[in-house]
């Protein structure tokens, strides 16, 4: 909210800077965000009224004018249009300083010399937005009568000083000057001068000429109305202008600028009716029909829902309560009478109306927030005085005041002790009190505890800890002191879970691979994109119903596809080699009304090439450079188990370069090489590897607690040995075959040689392996180990068709 | 045949003087000192010589052996130090190339900050706790004393499921899982790293986003105490020399509420563009736990008191590491995410 600083000095004595007074707002709890000094650049603007205009003789589109400031007069040359003489307008004589900075000089336009220039609002800082329709463009036409000669800051309220408040939504009492006012009255120990509106009254009573009925008083608490007649519409006084701009209100006309000063002052939003337009001067509150419409003032026609609250007359709604006017009531220059509404509505009503209409007026944001239920009465007699001040119209006697739920005032108990038990400071009882009585709060004290009465515009304030904040925010924050929790010590412990993430994040990170963080929000393209069938699974994702874009609108069930894209950005950036990895969740639906299940999930994609250098030649990041990242997370982990099912009907995989992970019955999750579609799709020209793995089943078969291995102290003996075997056979087979036939006698196995080639049967390829033996009790002897190697090259013989190569 | 002798050892006093490798000092070791060697040559004619010249002759070859002898391991000792320098010298290599690449990965910047946040909670004896990113609205509000309608739901636009389902805005329903857990036990010591969502996105929000959440009750929880932690919290993070400032706030699960400030990291609070020309910089929200939300959760307030708070680790980490556009921790440029 903006706030003129000399609109709030009317009500309370302010005795230090308006930069002084926004940091104590700020300390008290109403953020006080921008100062702004409209008039701050500008110099030398003076008011000058327009004697004479005359073409210019060597130009077309350009005027010579003559402008008073009531002592000299000056030649000044424009383009403007919309000027006339006797028009008072804002002049910048030489030396001028405008808004931004721009400096005025004498200069000669088309050998015709010009003294200044005449001003727009923009040029004097003004908002297009915050003027007048018909000023909006051109000069501007200051009102007839306007001084002469008189700093042009003045004239237009420049000289102010605007505080841009950024409240907090339970603060809606401050939505006012005079909301503000009160806080800044208790801040600075200073009195607060509540407006009282006097104004004289028309003989003719109101009585019999408006009928308020409300039928929904749970929703209309309160509904005042008064009644102008003899209105005369035209512009609002300049001091009402300026008031409204500082607000960033657009000034209109005479009687809905007053409606909207009475808002910005009061905090009562107020609704000005044409009188003559409402059938049977009768005002009925009630709930919309059902498919009933309203066509609102900014034209456009608005269908009602059975639960909006609406303002009527006998033949159809005139508007939508506390939200906005309709155009069927609305007040013309042509209007005679008007009836003014001050009214208080449910503020859930409001709000609910406002968002499904779509329609956040300023009035609605103060009623969805809880106006001050004591306040409608002064609100429209604060208006009919400016009315009446204004001459735009005369004040019928009297008002109709329907007040079906009166205000009833909160008590709420107050415990000094607990004040001191909450803030951990000992604030005196006097102090308590102080503060509470600076902010209107009337106390009675009875010893130990105190019983506050609560002033009605502070709806925010409902329990005992309502009480405290009020009194720990105007103490001051800064004078608590600093302590520690107290009582009983608590380890701080993570989980096992949590520490076995963390594990495997170090892990690869340390090996190698880039941690993202990609959204949890993914495209349902994506799924195109990785060649899911139709019917496929993971397309059953959980979606947002109002999300950001398409893009971004079902909640992930997979998460490599986003890393594959991490890398094809980076890519298209030219960096071409790219190892990236996330921990994260995936989501998967259980059915309508249930939370879905969420699934923690590790995924990494590589792609390109090592990094090489004039001593290490690069090589490609493929199936194998990724499952050695697979190889550590398992060994550290203590998964010891884990087996390489091939997998060659994954849609995404590659079919010949893909396995599925699983140990101890319990599936891991997928390693493979992206299918060539895949990365086509992706835009991808180079080969791609990715895993993903269910960390929830990897904690499962993880042995935690390693145990110690003891070492022998005798030597161990190497043998090579070489089968030539069916590439039909996985060599994870020929391993496993290799270690049972070993026992306990084999310590180590390590594959040294692959071969295909000449040598070597069509079909088949040559193993080579490495063999360590070693005893704990002894050293071996050479029969022995040729025992074993025996076993050995027989049992591979025998069961997987291996043949000894020599 | 003692002038031989005599010449014999000038001659391989000069031999020795002239060699440079071992393989030459072999060859003299051989021509004067080896079984058909020089020396034995004359020792062979020995019976030539008169009986009583025979101990002095003796003696005399004796002593041109072991001169012989000793400069050639003199020599050696010294060819061989040649020989080993001369390999070092050849070995010399240009120790200003670039090692062998090692690669190695990096955590991201949002990882890095949650740790150093929970490495400090964790020490002052919280545990960590966890709850579902896709919430239900009773955690996400309705239990942290926002019902439907309530104007505050304004100040978290949100990703809706269902009408009853959400992504949380924040992570404070863990605060209510938390304590719906471990009731009636006390302490309860936790703080809640994890993703949220609102529907915002340009340079300083993102659609999804991270916070640590923390929350402390027990049976004598003051506000000083949340003072105390969050001022200790900010130094550690930010540097011992930061200040902190406490202002009042309003979030309807907390009251009092307040947010915490810091003195700009960037221009020590005299102002800048970081801060807006304020000095301060807003880090976190927090505030003492709303009385009903202690009783929705199971608590009785008149009993137990306590503090929470929520800080959004994104500002954290653009504030320590200077990072200017939020978008550049979602973006996953690898020469960004490699600087950590």
């Amino acid at each position: 909210m903006l706030v003129s600083f000399k609109w709030l000095q009317e009500f309370v004595d302010i005795d230090i800077s308006p930069a002084d007074l926004a940091d104590r707002l700020t300390m008290a709890g109403l953020e006080t965000g921008r100062i702004i000094e409209p008039g701050k650049d500008i110099t030398g603007v003076v008011t000058g009224r327009v004697d004479d205009v005359s073409p210019h003789p060597n130009a077309d589109k350009l005027l010579v004018v003559k402008v008073s400031n009531g002592a000299e007069t000056f030649q000044i040359v424009t383009a403007a249009t919309n000027i006339a003489q006797g028009d008072v307008v804002p002049v910048a004589l030489e030396g001028a300083r405008l808004a931004g900075g721009v400096v005025i000089k004498r200069a000669k336009l088309r050998g015709i010399e010009s003294q200044g220039m005449m001003c727009s609002g923009r040029e004097l800082g003004l908002d297009q937005k915050i003027m007048p329709a018909e000023q909006a463009h051109g000069i501007m036409i200051l009102p007839p009568g306007t001084p002469l000669g008189v700093d042009a800051r003045q004239v237009l309220g420049l000289d102010d000083v605007v505080l841009e408040l950024e409240l907090t939504p339970n603060r809606g009492d401050c939505l006012s000057i005079i909301g503000v006012a009160r806080e800044v009255a208790a801040l600075l120990g200073k009195d607060f001068r509540m407006p009282v509106p006097v104004f004289p009254e028309m003989p003719e009573s109101i009585e019999g000429q408006v009928r308020v009925d409300i039928h929904k008083p749970d929703l209309c608490r309160r509904y005042v109305a008064r009644l102008i007649k003899n209105v005369r519409a035209g512009s609002s006084p300049l001091w009402v202008q300026q008031r409204l701009r500082c607000a960033g209100i657009r000034p209109i006309s005479n009687i809905v600028d007053v409606t909207n000063y009475v808002m910005l002052e009061l905090g009562q939003p107020l609704h000005a009716f044409d009188y003559d337009l409402l059938t049977g001067h009768h005002i009925i509150v009630r709930l919309a029909g059902k498919d009933e419409k309203i066509t609102s003032l900014d034209g456009v026609e608005r269908e009602l829902d059975p639960d909006m609250l609406v303002i009527a007359d006998p033949s159809g709604a005139v508007a939508i309560a506390g939200v906005m006017g309709g155009l069927n009531s609305e007040v013309t220059p042509d209007t005679k009478s008007v009836l003014l509404e001050s009214a208080f509505f449910d503020p859930v009503s409001i709000r609910r109306t406002a968002k499904r209409l779509g329609l956040s007026s300023e009035s609605a944001q103060r009623f969805e927030k809880g106006i001050d239920l004591s306040g409608c009465t002064r609100a429209v007699d604060r208006a009919a005085q400016l009315i009446q001040d204004m001459g735009a119209g005369e004040v019928v006697a009297g008002v109709v005041d329907n007040y079906p739920c009166p205000a009833v005032e909160k008590a709420i108990v107050l415990r000094p002790s607990r004040v001191t038990h909450v803030l951990g400071v000992d604030v005196s009882v006097s102090a308590m009190q102080n503060v509470l009585s600076g902010l209107q709060f009337k106390i009675r004290d009875d010893g130990n505890e105190m019983l506050v009465t609560v002033p009605v515009h502070r709806t925010d304030v409902n329990v005992e800890i309502d009480l405290i904040e009020e009194i720990a925010r105007m103490y001051g924050y800064h004078r608590l002191p600093c302590t520690l929790p107290g009582g009983s010590a608590t380890p701080g412990y993570k989980t096992a879970e949590q520490l076995f993430t963390d594990k495997i994040r170090d892990v690869l990170a340390e090996a190698g691979l880039f941690e993202v963080v990609t959204y949890s929000f993914i495209s349902p393209g994506i799924f195109d994109l990785i060649n899911l069938p139709p019917e496929h699974l993971l397309r059953r994702a959980v979606s947002v119903k109002n999300p950001l874009s398409e893009e971004h609108s079902v909640m992930r069930t997979i998460m490599w596809p986003g890393l594959l894209e991490v890398l094809v950005r980076n890519y298209n950036r030219q960096v071409k080699n790219g190892t990236v990895f996330e921990i994260g969740h995936v989501f998967y639906p259980r059915g309508e009304g249930r939370q879905p299940a969420e699934c923690p999930m590790l995924a990494a994609v590589v792609t390109g090439r090592t990094r090489g250098g004039w001593n290490q030649a690069p090589r490609e990041m493929d199936f194998y450079y990724l499952k050695g990242f697979l190889e550590i997370i398992f060994d550290r982990a203590g998964v010891s188990e884990v087996s390489y099912l091939p997998e060659k009907t994954n849609p995404s995989f590659h079919p010949g370069r893909t396995a599925c992970l699983v140990s101890d019955d319990c599936f891991l999750g997928i390693i493979g090489e992206i299918h060539p579609d895949v990365l086509e799709k992706f835009g991808l020209g180079q080969r791609a590897a990715a895993f993903e793995i269910d960390l929830t089943a990897l904690f499962k078969v993880c042995k935690g607690g390693k145990k110690y291995q003891p070492i022998s102290r005798f030597p161990g003996v190497d043998r090579d040995l070489a089968v030539v075997i069916s590439q039909d056979v996985p060599a994870q087979e020929v391993f496993k075959v290799i270690r049972e036939s070993g026992g306990m006698l084999l310590k180590e196995v390590e594959l040294f040689d692959l071969y295909y080639g000449r040598q070597v049967p069509e079909g088949c390829r040559s193993m080579a392996f490495t063999l360590k033996f070693q005893a704990l009790d002894r050293t071996l002897t050479d029969t022995e180990v040729t025992g074993c190697l025996d076993n050995i090259a027989n049992d591979l013989r025998l069961r997987l068709g291996a043949k000894l190569r020599v | 045949m003692e002038k031989r002798l005599r010449d014999i050892a000038e001659e391989a006093r000069r031999s020795l003087d002239s060699v440079s490798s071992l393989a030459e000092l072999d060859e003299i070791r051989v021509r004067f000192l080896g079984k058909k060697g020089e020396l034995t040559r004359v020792l062979r004619k020995m019976g030539m010589v008169p009986a009583e010249e025979r101990p002095r002759i003796g003696q005399l070859a004796n002593e041109v052996r072991d001169v012989i002898e000793k400069s050639l391991a003199g020599r050696i000792e010294a060819v061989k130090e040649r020989v080993k320098e001369e390999r070092l010298r050849q070995e010399g290599i240009d120790v200003t190339l670039p090692g062998l690449p090692v690669t190695r990965g990096r955590k991201h910047p949002i990882t890095l900050v949650t740790e150093e946040i929970a490495g400090f909670f964790l020490g002052l004896g919280y545990s960590i706790a966890e709850g579902p990113e896709i919430e239900l609205d009773y955690y996400n509000f309705e239990a942290l004393n926002i019902p439907k309608d309530h104007p505050a739901r304004d100040m978290q636009d949100t990703f809706f499921i269902e009408p009853e389902i959400l992504l949380r805005t924040h992570t404070s329903p863990v605060q209510v899982r938390a304590m719906e857990k471990a009731t009636p036990a006390l302490p309860v010591k936790i703080i809640a790293p994890g993703r949220v969502y609102r529907r915002d996105d340009d340079a300083t929000h993102s659609p999804m986003f991270h916070q640590v959440e923390g929350l402390v009750v027990d049976r004598h929880i003051a506000l000083s105490d949340l003072k105390g932690t969050l001022d200790l919290f900010a130094r550690k993070m930010f540097g011992i020399g930061i200040h902190t400032r406490f202002r009042p706030s309003y979030f309807p699960f907390t009251e009092p509420s307040l947010e915490v400030d810091i003195s700009c990291v960037m221009c020590g609070g005299d102002g800048c563009r970081v801060c807006s020309s304020t000095g301060w910089l807003e880090i976190l929200g927090s505030g003492m736990v709303h009385p009903r939300v202690l009783e929705m959760s199971g608590y009785n307030s008149e009993e137990v008191t306590g503090f929470a708070f929520g800080l959004g680790v994104e500002r954290i980490a653009m504030l320590k590491y200077g990072i200017d556009d939020m978008r550049l921790l979602f973006e996953n440029d690898l020469r960004f995410l490699q600087q950590f």
